[in-house]
């Protein structure tokens, strides 16, 4: 047979239309009860059927069409050699490459932009909501990625180091006796200026050690057992602070965290204040944009450690690790630390971030850190391919920045009337993308894996090779 | 200790040369297994081996399916805990006779005196072995990781070297130049592998996307990348075609020649085993039947009833006779 120009066969038409038809003849079937007949209640109380053959002939003439396209989809398809993946990755590097340089141009012009178009109102929507939103779950992906991605443990209790984070800058920046012995020390207005940037490095080391700690229990599981003890942690974490009223307050949260300071002057509208030190007229906005430009420089310490970490010796571990932890013995690997290491490490970038939401907040309760939290960044991992920083950014965009673009769909209660709520369907729209998303690209956006060190060409590997771990 | 070679009934004096061969494995041992056993249960895998592989020898170990074999590699290699038995390697010159007893009667896993060091590979975990007693291995099943590049595969092989002069992470976090001159070296030695196994070209290719015989060849370039004093492949040749296997024979022998490493392997391909080893261990049912040259072991009766089920003598006769012994 030639290969080289495979004669495409001729759509049978006759086929798909008998296809379609028998489509339709089961979809009458199923429906022609189901929704073809109504029941109703008539005045005097009486049941009676009311037969809607509008709806059905509807359905059923969508079940035909439907039908039809998509065999005619496949039919057309069908004589298409299958490109291999592996030739035309390049570009999805350089797409990764040129990609990240612009969006992070992007990024520190953003609050300028908003500001410039929105005015200092308008703004605060858009750079909280979008901004520090969006950034803060980059953040946790970028920091679950090292553990999922890179290690390939699946982890399902991620919220819990997160929560370690904000509960450990939150119990901290409000305890009376750390206050009264940092007044004692340098003077009364220290703490509660300088509290988030003392805080924020310790709330990622206790995260660290909870990681750690996490992890001398689950080395020895792998897959189903893994995600399940992981799951429970995270769990175990979320009741621990509920239960322990004394140590966390419970439901009730903890409330008036101090909020970050510019380094020592407070966003306030005293004479001490940020807009007063810098001449400008106070609004909260100064406040917003700070804590914007503070979580994008840590989501960006994230992105350049955990790059950095890849290319070292203990990243290129965690990777081989994800292949074969066998082979990984059998050269000598400490198996054991090297999975300790990366619980750590992608732990206390969640400790940070964690921190930082307890600061931007500056309330923060258990409801924050239930397993919900959990499967959105891990979908956000998943999503965004496994192992790939800007996939990771798409995938936020995606899940968290278009559920709260739902919340401006308000022009479509013109459409279906006051009680429609488009922030409502998330869940649904959220559940229908990841389905679509499996059956288009099961291994996410951004699949192909950039190799750590080459001789000659830096050529992507395709991920049919690379394997998604043993977690 | 060690077991003589097991008596050949048609006795044929050894050429000289096969007898220097044999006594490396006497006078100068690297690794000295006796009585590994190893039970799973009710069943005995390995009974009661004990051999000697001398340094500087290819050591084949052979026998039909089921008799052990990977089962010895993997109590050698740490993978799996004996359930009796020692197994002494040595570094340097150490006597291991002298100081062996003296070793196990302390808790520790290894001795360090002027000669060398003398190790005790069933008291090691698995990464212990291949770190710190340098013992590298293949597998029967291909182990490559195979999402990553065959640079990366052989960069990993280096971790710990790499490890220290990364002062574990936070020197290479830095970018301190200790260890991006490390790293160059790494990959010069990556390079030299590579070159040796011909399989330069596809370097920056990934591991998964080589033919099987390539993979073969990156899995032993692999664990030379681990610096190992002794190298245990488990069926080398399995799977590759006669040219393959030739190219295979030239690259065993090099690794042996010129690195000074030893080699233990389980190989079915007799024309590999023949043409290469010094000494050949035969296992039936997790007991040595055999040890000697290749030529004593090809002719002794034990080891061709085990290989061709024969079982009472009139019928090995018959079947020598048929094979022209």
């Amino acid at each position: 047979m030639m290969m080289e120009a495979p004669a495409r066969e001729p759509v049978n038409f006759a086929g798909l239309l008998k296809d379609a038809v028998l489509a339709a003849a089961i979809a009458f079937g199923l429906f022609s009860l189901l929704l073809g007949l109504k029941t109703d209640q008539t005045l005097n109380n009486q049941m009676v059927l009311v037969p809607r053959p509008g709806l059905l002939a509807t359905v059923v003439g969508l079940v035909f069409v439907g039908r039809f396209l998509i065999g005619y989809w496949q039919a057309i398809n069908a004589g298409k050699i299958k490109k291999r993946k592996a030739a035309a990755t390049p570009l999805a590097l350089k797409i990764e490459k040129y990609g990240t340089a612009a969006f992070v141009g992007f990024l520190f012009v953003y609050p300028m932009m908003v500001l410039g178009t929105a005015g200092p109102s308008g703004a605060i929507k858009w750079i909280d909501n979008f901004g520090i939103q969006i950034l803060i779950y980059i953040m946790l992906g970028w920091g679950l990625n090292i553990v999922v991605g890179l290690a390939g443990l699946l982890d399902l209790g991620y919220v819990a180091f997160y929560a370690v984070g904000a509960y450990s800058y939150a119990l901290l920046a409000t305890s009376e006796p750390v206050k009264e012995f940092m007044a004692g020390l340098v003077g009364p207005t220290f703490w509660p200026l300088w509290a988030f940037w003392i805080c924020l490095p310790v709330a990622g080391i206790l995260a660290a050690f909870w990681g750690v700690l996490l992890g001398f229990p689950v080395l020895r599981l792998r897959g189903d057992y893994l995600a399940i003890v992981t799951l429970a942690f995270g769990e175990i974490i979320r009741l621990v602070l509920i239960n322990w009223v004394e140590f966390s307050g419970g439901y009730a949260g903890i409330s008036s965290i101090p909020r970050p300071s510019f380094f020592g002057v407070p966003f306030n509208a005293t004479e001490s204040g940020f807009a007063a030190t810098f001449g400008l007229e106070f609004t909260p906005i100064y406040r917003t944009i700070f804590l914007f430009y503070v979580i994008l420089v840590l989501a960006l310490i994230t992105a350049v450690v955990s790059t950095r970490l890849r290319r070292l010796p203990v990243g290129r571990a965690w990777e081989a690790l994800r292949e074969d932890e066998i082979a990984c013995r059998s050269l000598g690997i400490n198996t054991v630390n090297t999975k300790l290491t990366a619980f750590a490490i992608g732990a206390m970038f969640g400790g940070f971030a964690g921190a930082f939401f307890a600061a931007r907040q500056g309330f923060i309760s258990p409801e924050s850190f239930v397993f919900l939290e959990s499967a959105q960044i891990l979908a956000i991992v998943v999503l965004g391919g496994m192992g790939s920083l800007l996939g990771v950014v798409i995938a936020s965009i995606m899940l968290v920045g278009g559920v709260e673009l739902l919340r401006e769909l308000d022009f479509l209660k013109a459409y279906f009337g006051d009680n429609f709520d488009p922030a409502q369907y998330r869940m649904l729209i959220f559940g229908a993308c990841m389905v679509l998303m499996m059956l288009w690209k099961p291994r996410g956006l951004i699949s192909v894996r950039e190799p750590s060190v080459f001789l000659k060409e830096k050529k992507a590997v395709s991920s049919d090779l690379v394997k998604e771990g043993h977690g | 200790m060690d077991d003589p070679p097991a008596p050949a009934r048609s006795p044929r004096a050894p050429a000289p040369a096969e007898r220097r061969i044999l006594m490396r494995a006497l006078s100068d041992p690297i690794l000295k297994v006796q009585n590994l056993t190893m039970r799973f249960g009710g069943l005995v895998a390995v009974n009661d081996l004990t051999f000697t592989a001398g340094r500087g020898d290819i050591t084949a170990l052979i026998g039909p399916n089921g008799a052990g074999k990977t089962t010895v590699f993997n109590c050698i290699t740490g993978f799996y805990k004996p359930t009796t038995g020692r197994m002494a390697l040595r570094h340097g010159t150490i006597d291991i006779d002298a100081h062996v007893e003296r070793l196990t009667d302390t808790p520790n896993d290894h001795l360090t005196s002027a000669d060398g060091s003398l190790y005790l590979l069933e008291r090691m975990p698995d990464f212990h072995v291949s770190a710190r007693a340098k013992v590298a291995r293949t597998f029967q099943n291909i182990r490559l990781f195979s999402g990553m590049t065959v640079l990366e595969n052989l960069m990993v092989a280096q971790h710990n070297p790499l490890m220290v002069a990364s002062n574990w992470t936070i020197g290479g976090l830095l970018g301190f130049a200790g260890f991006r001159k490390r790293e160059k070296a790494a990959i010069e030695s990556a390079k030299y592998w590579l070159e040796k196994t011909k399989l330069i070209d596809r370097a920056d290719d990934p591991a998964g996307d080589l033919p099987y015989g390539d993979q073969r060849r990156l899995e032993i370039a692999r664990a030379m990348c681990t610096e190992p004093v002794l190298l245990c492949l488990d069926e080398p040749a399995a799977g590759l075609n006669p040219r393959e296997s030739l190219e295979l024979n030239a690259l065993l022998r090099s690794i042996r020649d010129d690195h000074g490493t030893s080699l233990l392997l389980i190989e079915h391909d007799m024309s590999v085993v023949m043409e290469i080893s010094d000494h050949v261990v035969v296992l039936d049912y997790g007991t040595k039947i055999s040890d000697g040259t290749p030529d004593q072991v090809k002719s002794d009766p034990k080891v061709i009833a085990a290989y061709l089920g024969a079982e009472d003598e009139a019928e090995v006769e018959k079947i020598e006779a048929e094979v022209g012994l």
